[in-house]
């Protein structure tokens, strides 16, 4: 695969978070806000760029029945190391995260891009889907972030302090105050419907893209995997 | 059979012997970073605690290591926790300014909250601070400084202000407000500010007794 071939299946054509849905619980239960969504789909693209990495360079020597298990292994030490990082020298976004940055070991996302891309290609081409499908993965969670904040805070970057440092509690565009913003977008519920609405707009416009230019090679659908 | 058998047998103990050796290094990589981040990540989590402290003492002045200087205290009844909690005491030129105690209140809508409250030596609230609840967002969450003041509305109380049967919410006969749609939740903190109070009376001494080990 080229590398713009590689990028365009991470960002658009098999986006980890729109087209195969790897990832949902985190993706769902993070993205409060944009610094929050943000915060995580750096670290996870920093776990994914570097487990791809790694997995490329050990996967071919691995005996095939401990294979995923050595994966596994370097995933959740990468994820470690990534957690102490962040607790060490960005405390209050290691907080607002929470139990979900430990959980990026089990992000379905991680395993896949492992098992499926990095095992069987060489590293540099494993790093650029890491860093591709990292990418993808923040994009969504940024996009679901601050149309959550918007929505329900009347804000946007209002917690970005938490990555950038800085004390001020009030930074970011103020639109209206918090007790007037629409709670059902904060909660679990409110998450999924957005997020349905994303992945709405997105085949919407594939649609149109498609009766455009009906001639057009588009590049077949990939059969979407709902995993959390 | 045993011919064939036996080459499984080292293929899998040589696999074994890899996954091993895997582990030990990822357990290896793990320590080094551990290593490296523990300093960082102590500092952290006493700044965390210091601003927080400073938050619910309101900015007041003190000049000794609050971490440092603390006892523990143990009363299940008022103070929400089974186990010991740990009291910590503000000191300005070796004189106590407060006291800063973590009860729980433990009959909150959906489970403990988690509380911190700094009381001045003459028994009165400087502050009070919720640090951990899993109320309801949107009814129960009007605890949180981000949401609304209600919080607020305990510094400068003691016992006396209002009188002990009146530290109650305006629903049960009291004098502090609860929420629309949510009375368990300030009905629950509210106790909780109150016993942490009595338990400042009872043991007074005990709380603003000079620290055992004075550094130097």
């Amino acid at each position: 695969m080229t590398p713009s071939e590689i990028f365009r299946a991470g960002l658009r054509d098999q986006n980890p978070g729109l087209v195969q849905l790897l990832g949902l619980c985190p993706l769902l239960a993070v993205t409060t806000s944009l610094g929050s969504g943000l915060g995580l789909g750096l670290a996870t693209l920093a776990v994914l760029a570097a487990s791809n990495v790694l997995v490329s360079l050990v996967g071919r020597a691995l005996p095939a029945e401990i294979r995923i298990a050595v994966f596994v292994l370097l995933i959740a030490a990468l994820v470690t190391s990534v957690e102490l990082a962040l607790a060490a020298w960005l405390p209050g976004l290691h907080a607002a995260l929470g139990i979900f940055l430990p959980l990026i070991v089990t992000n379905c996302l991680v395993l896949a891009r492992a098992e499926a891309f990095a095992s069987r290609q060489p590293a540099g081409a494993a790093l650029l889907d890491g860093v591709a499908m990292g990418s993808g993965f923040l994009l969504v969670l940024v996009a679901l972030g601050s149309i959550r904040e918007v929505l329900g805070r009347g804000s946007l970057g209002g917690d970005l302090q938490l990555l950038f440092g800085g004390h001020g509690a009030h930074g970011g565009i103020h639109l209206f105050g918090e007790q007037h913003g629409f709670l059902l977008a904060l909660l679990p519920p409110g998450a999924f419907i957005l997020l349905g609405l994303m992945l709405a707009v997105r085949q919407a416009v594939r649609a149109r893209a498609t009766a455009a230019t009906p001639q057009a090679a588009m590049p077949p659908e990939p059969v979407g995997r709902a995993q959390a | 059979m045993g011919a064939a058998t036996e080459p499984a047998i080292r293929r899998s103990g040589r696999a074994a012997l890899v996954l091993l050796l895997c582990a030990v290094l990822a357990f290896g990589a793990v320590s080094l970073v551990h290593e490296a981040t523990r300093d960082e990540v102590a500092a952290a989590g006493r700044a965390r605690e210091l601003a927080r402290f400073d938050e619910v003492m309101r900015g007041l002045r003190y000049d000794n290591d609050l971490l440092a200087d603390t006892i523990l205290v143990h009363d299940a009844e008022l103070l929400g926790s089974s186990g010991p909690v740990t009291a910590y005491r503000a000191r300005l030129a070796q004189q106590p300014v407060a006291v800063i105690l973590a009860p729980v209140a433990r009959n909150g809508y959906s489970g403990p909250i988690e509380l911190l409250v700094a009381i001045a030596p003459d028994g009165k609230l400087l502050g009070v601070r919720v640090t951990a609840h899993r109320e309801t967002p949107g009814l129960g969450d009007g605890i949180e400084t981000r949401k609304s003041a209600w919080i607020e509305s305990f510094t400068g109380r003691w016992l006396g202000s209002p009188s002990l049967q009146r530290w109650k919410v305006r629903k049960d006969g009291g004098d502090f407000d609860q929420f629309t749609g949510a009375t368990v939740t300030p009905r629950a903190i509210v106790s909780a500010v109150a016993n942490a109070l009595a338990y400042f009376e009872r043991h007074r001494d005990e709380l603003l007794a000079p620290a055992s080990t004075m550094p130097p």
